[in-house]
């Protein structure tokens, strides 16, 4: 506690919410996240610079100036590798297992075993199908769905041949990855011969695995990711989507702390897998329970999300969003959360001691995910609506039992939900979606580029500080931002996903273009596993101009003026989702610090090598404005390759040239 | 902000989808729901409506399935906090406007008589003269201009301009232009095209003036046109809302200008206007949409935020055009008059007329020749032999004899008709100056306000000089021209003139497709018909009836990389047929792999494709064992059960229907006529105006063949509206093709 008090709330984030609350809890003798951090400090400098080897039990060894090598001989940079590739396998391992679970409750939806999940979006569905070149005409969704959601399960036990969704990257993307035998054949495949080559003295070349590391990620972003992604769209409908009972708009939501309510029954969903906290949401409008709320004192009952939870319910339904990693601990210390219901991924285990402090019941709902201290109550697909109001009759008991509560008012207002689905409506309509107007922006120059900005909150820099000027400054260099997980929810908390303050802070050209839309330039496309939803907007992008000349960004998402960021990651799913970030072609930039820097020629390969094999590469910078110049820098170098660097003149067309044209589409 | 415009378009469309239910409920009461609801002659039934949603409104129960589908549509406001993506939602709300604009104008149609005159051209006196929406056979006539280029696209003009004089500018600049000018709504009551018919300016689709109507619903019909511009020259499936709407954006340089207050209303109509790529230009002061996408460049531009007050009608029409991305190339011609081909179809009526040539009232002609010597050529040189314009009384009579003399190192005779027969477009598209006819059947007229213009006899010299050398001048190097008005030596220079006539005829007439080895291809209407392409050969002109082998070979000349190609025949597939290797193989090519294959002789066997822009269409009447041939200009029923418009639409776009083409009226005559499927002996039908065209080259031809009275046999409507009567009258008097082989 003692260190603490040495950093104050104000140094530990930028929220004003999460310092205040971090200054009660503080007051209160709870511990936080920052306690523990402080408690470890200093932390051990090997496995910062990753070169502390615990692969066999001759080590553990680490790399210095003294021992150059492990016991077996391994260099810093193969120990480094190995380090890397096993981070890049619980990454794709946990959005992989993430999405084989959606595809298990799709298939029971689909067969009517899993009553109150449904096929919604039946486009999608039949779009989806067609990937996996089945018969779409005339078919039965149900039936059909289950096809679909079989061929997905597929994938993660195939043994040969290629990933089905692979082919939705542009051609020429493909083909550097067949040439450089990336091309991932089964999803846990991949994952496996990570966890392989990575044992004592097998691959001892860190190009060789960084060649499996790349096949495993891919694996992960065009793969797991995407199909968890697709499928949770079809079952719970695509954001800003048509679908039964909804309007073709996208939500508007608030997020912060300030969403927990102080007369209602809060119940906070945390973590990744939205298959329950959908059930919760429909639980919680249930007649009988809102009676049953109000019998208890309270209002009615309240849910809000944390991390990639709240943003899967939140992009679809408008949830409000209590917070981000980070104020997880939070949200109980403000004494008003009933319940907290979680599921895998991101869960901190801290949790259980700060909801010890208050009448708060923390539930686990996976069998993968239990917490000792914690009620488990089994998530059971075949009856989770059922489940779900036995969770919020409990929450509801639970809201007499309320003590003080002390909850911040902060609250910033957003929308969001743009899929690569709405973004394609909002840019034209019923009749003329497309990304026309993305990639005419961006040629005219009033759109410099786009930067996707993604990851989680890291306690060693300071909560959102890294994020939120990052974005500003891209932002007022004309640099439209897309947004996922714990990164998006940062955004939304500081009113950068609200359009008419926003706005104010976006360069001229960019608000032009926001404007005629009606867009906040900074988008929030969903939670982490929708970073595909990234990868299919930049092959879509790809693929327009292909069709159009005149709206041409080049061949191959490395050729697009685009960088990617994750400012404060923390997780093995933020390198999984670098890697294949990388590897698509585009130069990613994280922040806090890479724990490779102990292997310099790893470091040199990931860093410079990468940008003549892969056409995109990493970087490394902890400052949010040096982050922004080098990812302004490679926007600009892009654009200048595209021969778009200055604004083109207007071409007027005479008869011979609309002679000339050829259909697009 | 665009938001302004988002809140307001959607505003509009509730209003307008409001009224069609209204207009719609009154209508189902009054008329009933099976009540036929028809656009005058048209296979596009409510065209906005068909291409978009492939819906075939025929009844006004069938607009109540539109109506829900607007009602789909129509989206909700955007918040004034915290709003969520308005562009598409207004594209929609754009859109679903559309829809109910033509429910409105739909159920106008139902009025007996309906509120709209149907003619080409606006009645010469009087306030009503709204048109409406153009048939078929206009729209067919007029989508040839925008396919060959003639017209790059249409300004829509919704409102008035601040005083006629501005409004009777901005008019002649868009006419300059060479674009329709499609007139509709009103600003304080009134619309622009009031204001020209207060300035005596002629109105109609000849003029390029056309005033839809006075209702702002009726905007829908520019729209309706395109849509269809891109259903029967573009190939485009009804239904394929996406290639019809990328299609306009591409290829149909239209836009909106609004002049006065843009109320919501007018807001929903351009709203809909951006789905098809077509952007709005304002007079007033209203919010921007510069970003580039739905459309090619900027979507809606407010003029006073572009220029100074003082100018903005100035430069509206060039702003608009440059907006729209518009390149219009017009080459200056030295007259006091406006001059392009929107005034090619202004008419001058006796009564405006100052003086009058030929027209077998005086003695006329017009020649042009080629001469080998250089030095006798001065260009330039426009001489004028005999009394001009200001030694005449209004109304009087003159005679006229044009020579145009050219010299030209690449100049060749076989030219000179070509060149000759563009005598009548140059002049005519002097305004003030009207020319009918050609060689020695010319007939032509200066107006009193062209003579008052200062418009002179001596400046046809002058307007012929400039355009042959833009045209042509790649052949032609020097261009002189007489003109003379002194009868005696009118009708000295007509001998020489008719002997060169005859030359020539007898030149073309031994011309056949088997004594040249070269055709030509055209594929001017590329750019609104990708897939089709047409072959040209000296027996079978150009199906639209404007070009000839001699033409498009002079044109090749002209412009090496032109639209106009050689086309080498190569081997011959099949004689009878007319295919050729090397025809077949830049076919292929192209049409971009559409095509394989075409028999230039043959209806039933790889037919030629067309564009759309046939004059004519056969089709086999099966029961007769022959064929009709029905003109673009005939909306009648035909004994096929078909109007043109209907047929129109089987075959335009580059498909290849067997048992149905389209051609020229020239190919009727050929030797050539579907030889392969038993030529001329199969028609069995015409109407009687076709009949009477094509009467003395065709009974010539029968002659030929042992047939004295063959035109006689050919039934018309007169005789036959059905099949089963044309049967009937071909066995009273014993038509040959009942005894021919089978037709299939």
């Amino acid at each position: 506690m003692a260190k603490s008090e040495e950093k104050n709330s104000q140094d530990r984030s930028l929220d004003p919410a999460t310092q205040s609350s971090m200054a009660d809890a503080q007051d209160a003798g709870i511990e936080l996240v920052w306690d523990r951090l402080d408690a470890q400090s200093p932390q051990c400098r090997f496995g910062a610079e990753g070169i502390c080897c615990r692969a066999c039990a001759m080590g553990p060894c680490s790399i210095s100036a003294r021992s150059e090598r492990g016991v077996c001989g391994a260099t810093a940079d193969t120990i480094v590798a190995r380090n890397f590739l096993r981070m890049i396998a619980s990454g794709a391992a946990s959005h992989s297992d993430h999405g084989r679970e959606v595809a298990h409750t799709f298939i029971r939806a689909a067969r009517g075993e899993a009553p109150g999940y449904e096929i919604k979006d039946e486009q999608k569905l039949r779009q989806v199908a067609r990937l996996f070149d089945l018969e779409v005409e005339g078919r039965d969704k149900n039936e059909l769905a289950e096809e679909v959601g079989k061929a997905a399960l597929r994938e993660f036990g195939k043994q040969e041949g290629e990933l089905t969704l692979i082919k939705r990257a542009p051609e020429r993307r493909q083909r550097l990855w067949r040439e450089l035998g990336v091309v991932p054949r089964g999803v846990d495949r991949e994952v496996v011969e990570v966890m392989h080559r990575t044992h004592m003295g097998v691959d001892q070349d860190y190009q060789n695995m960084m060649l499996q590391g790349t096949r495993a990620a891919l694996a992960d972003g065009w793969g797991g990711s995407m199909l968890a992604t697709e499928l949770q769209d079809i079952m719970f409908g695509t954001p800003g989507q048509p679908w039964p009972e909804a309007e073709r708009d996208i939500p508007q939501m608030e997020a912060n702390l300030g969403v927990l309510s102080d007369n209602e029954v809060n119940i906070v969903v945390h973590g990744h897998e939205p298959l329950l906290s959908e059930m919760v949401v429909v639980a919680a409008r249930d007649p009988e329970l809102l009676e049953m709320a109000r019998q208890a004192g309270a209002e009615g009952i309240n849910i809000a999300g944390i991390c990639c939870t709240a943003n899967e319910i939140l992009i679809r339904h408008g949830v409000p969003v209590a917070g981000n990693f980070l104020q997880q601990e939070l949200a109980i210390s403000t004494g008003a959360v009933e319940m907290m219901v979680v599921d895998v991924q991101c869960i901190m285990q801290g949790l259980s001691r700060v909801a010890e402090d208050f009448h708060t019941q923390l539930v686990t709902t996976s069998e993968k995910a239990r917490i000792p201290g914690a009620q488990h109550s089994q998530f059971d697909e075949e009856d989770a609506l059922n489940s779900a109001k036995a969770l919020v009759k409990q929450a509801i008991d639970n809201f007499p039992k309320r003590r003080g509560v002390n909850i911040p008012a902060d609250r910033g207002e957003a929308v969001a939900g743009f899929s690569h689905e709405y973004i394609n409506y909002m840019l034209g309509g019923s009749f003329r979606g497309s990304y026309w107007p993305l990639n005419s922006n961006i040629i005219d120059g009033r759109i410099r580029g786009v930067a996707g900005v993604v990851g989680c909150n890291n306690p060693k820099v300071s909560h959102d500080a890294v994020h939120i000027p990052l974005v500003e400054e891209l932002i007022a260099n004309d640099v439209l931002v897309v947004q996922t997980g714990c990164s998006a929810i940062a955004s939304a908390k500081a009113g950068l996903m609200r359009p008419e303050t926003a706005l104010e802070k976006a360069g001229d050209g960019l608000r032009e273009v926001c404007e005629a839309v009606g867009i906040p330039p900074v988008l929030h496309a969903g939670s982490c596993v929708d970073n595909s939803r990234i990868l299919i907007a930049l092959s879509e992008m790809v693929r327009v101009g292909q069709d159009n000349s005149r709206l041409s960004l080049g061949d191959d998402i490395s050729d697009l003026p685009v960088a990617g960021a994750a400012p404060e990651w923390m997780s093995e799913k933020a390198i999984a989702i670098g890697q294949y970030f990388v590897a698509s072609g585009v130069f990613t930039v994280f922040g806090v610090g890479m724990p490779i820097l102990g292997g310099e020629e790893f470091t040199k390969l990931l860093f410079e090598d990468y940008a003549d094999q892969l056409g995109g590469s990493w970087a490394c910078e902890p400052d949010p404005s040096d982050m922004a110049a080098v990812m302004i820098d490679h926007i600009d170098a892009k654009r200048k390759s595209l021969g778009i660097e200055e604004a083109r003149e207007r071409t007027l067309f005479d008869m011979e040239m609309r002679r000339e044209l050829q259909e697009e589409g | 902000m665009s938001k302004i415009i988002a809140s307001s378009a959607i505003r509009g469309a509730h209003q307008v989808a409001q009224r069609a239910e209204e207009e719609l409920n009154k209508a189902l009461e009054e008329y009933g729901p099976e009540a036929t609801v028809e656009l005058p002659n048209t296979a596009y039934f409510l065209p906005v409506i068909y291409a978009m949603t492939g819906r075939e409104v025929e009844t006004v129960g069938d607009m109540q399935d539109v109506m829900d589908q607007i009602h789909q549509l129509l989206p909700k406001e955007p918040a004034d906090r915290l709003w969520t993506p308005y562009l598409g939602h207004t594209l929609d709300a754009g859109m679903a406007t559309l829809f109910a604009d033509e429910i409105i104008e739909g159920i106008k149609y139902l009025q007996d008589p309906p509120p709209y005159h149907t003619e080409e051209e606006c009645p010469a006196e009087g306030d009503d003269f709204w048109l409406g929406a153009a048939d078929d056979i206009v729209f067919r006539k007029r989508g040839l201009e925008f396919v060959d280029g003639t017209a790059p696209g249409f300004a829509a003009i919704v409102g008035a301009a601040p005083d006629n004089q501005t409004a009777v500018d901005i008019a002649r600049e868009l006419q300059e232009k060479n674009l329709y000018i499609f007139m509709f709504g009103s600003k304080d009551g009134k619309n622009m095209a009031e204001q020209l018919r207060e300035e005596g300016v002629q109105m109609g689709w000849d003029t390029r003036l056309v005033p839809f109507g006075k209702d702002i619903t009726s905007g829908v019909f520019a729209l309706g046109f395109a849509a269809r511009v891109a259903m029967a020259f573009g190939g485009v499936e009804p239904g394929n809302f996406r290639r019809n709407l990328l299609y306009n954006k591409n290829r149909t340089f239209a836009f909106v200008i609004a002049l006065g207050e843009v109320d919501d209303i007018k807001y929903a109509q351009a709203a809909g206007a951006i789905n098809f790529g077509f952007p709005a230009i304002a007079d007033t002061d209203i919010p921007e949409i510069l970003p580039t996408g739905v459309c090619t460049y900027e979507h809606v531009v407010s003029m006073p935020k572009q220029t100074e007050q003082e100018k903005i009608y100035d430069e509206i029409v060039s702003k608009a055009v440059e907006v729209r991305g518009l390149k219009v190339e017009v080459e200056e011609v030295p007259v006091p008059v406006s001059y392009g081909p929107a005034f090619e179809g202004e008419i001058i009526r006796r009564d405006d007329m100052f003086v009058e040539f030929g027209g077998q009232r005086t003695p006329s002609f017009e020649y042009l020749r080629m001469i080998k010597d250089s030095d006798k050529v001065t260009d330039g040189k426009i001489e004028m032999v005999g009394p001009d314009v200001d030694d005449v009384e209004p109304g009087e009579r003159l005679p006229l004899g044009i020579v145009v003399d050219v010299y030209g190192r690449d100049m060749q005779e076989d030219f000179e008709p070509v060149l000759e027969r563009m005598i009548h477009t140059y002049i005519n598209q002097a305004s003030g100056a009207w020319h009918n006819g050609q060689r020695d059947i010319n007939w032509m007229r200066i107006s009193k306000s062209g003579k008052e213009n200062g418009l002179k006899i001596k400046h046809f010299g002058d307007i012929l000089h400039a355009r042959l050398h833009q045209d042509y001048g790649v052949v032609a190097d020097k261009i002189q021209v007489k003109i003379y008005t002194d009868e005696d030596k009118v009708l000295e220079m007509q001998q020489e003139a008719r002997a060169a006539y005859d030359q020539r005829d007898a030149r073309i007439m031994d011309m056949t497709d088997e004594s040249v080895d070269t055709y030509y291809s055209c594929i001017l209407c590329q750019s609104f018909a990708p897939n089709h392409v047409c072959i040209i050969t000296p027996e079978r002109s150009g199906l639209c009836g404007g070009y000839s082998w001699l033409d498009a070979k002079a044109n090749y000349q002209i412009l090496p990389s032109g639209p106009n190609q050689p086309v080498d025949k190569g081997d011959t597939i099949d004689e009878n047929l007319g295919q050729w290797r090397g025809v077949n193989e830049y076919l292929k090519e192209a049409s971009r792999g559409n095509l394989e294959k075409f028999s230039a002789y043959s209806m039933l066997i790889d037919p030629m494709t067309s564009c759309g822009c046939f004059e004519c269409i056969s089709v086999m009447l099966p029961t007769t064992n022959g064929i009709m041939i029905v003109p673009r200009e005939y909306s009648e029923m035909t004994p096929s059960g078909m109007r043109f418009s209907t047929l129109a639409g089987q075959i335009g776009g580059g498909v290849q229907t067997p048992g149905f083409v389209g051609h020229s009226k020239m190919y009727i005559s050929s030797p050539k006529f579907i030889r392969a499927d038993g030529g001329f002996r199969r028609i069995v039908w015409m109407p009687k105006t076709l009949k009477d065209e094509v009467h003395d080259r065709l009974s010539e031809r029968a002659a030929e063949e042992g047939l004295d009275n063959f035109m006689e046999m050919i039934a018309d409507e007169e005789v036959a509206v059905t099949e089963e009567e044309v049967l009937e009258y071909l066995q009273e008097v014993g038509h040959p093709a009942l005894e021919m082989d089978p037709m299939m």
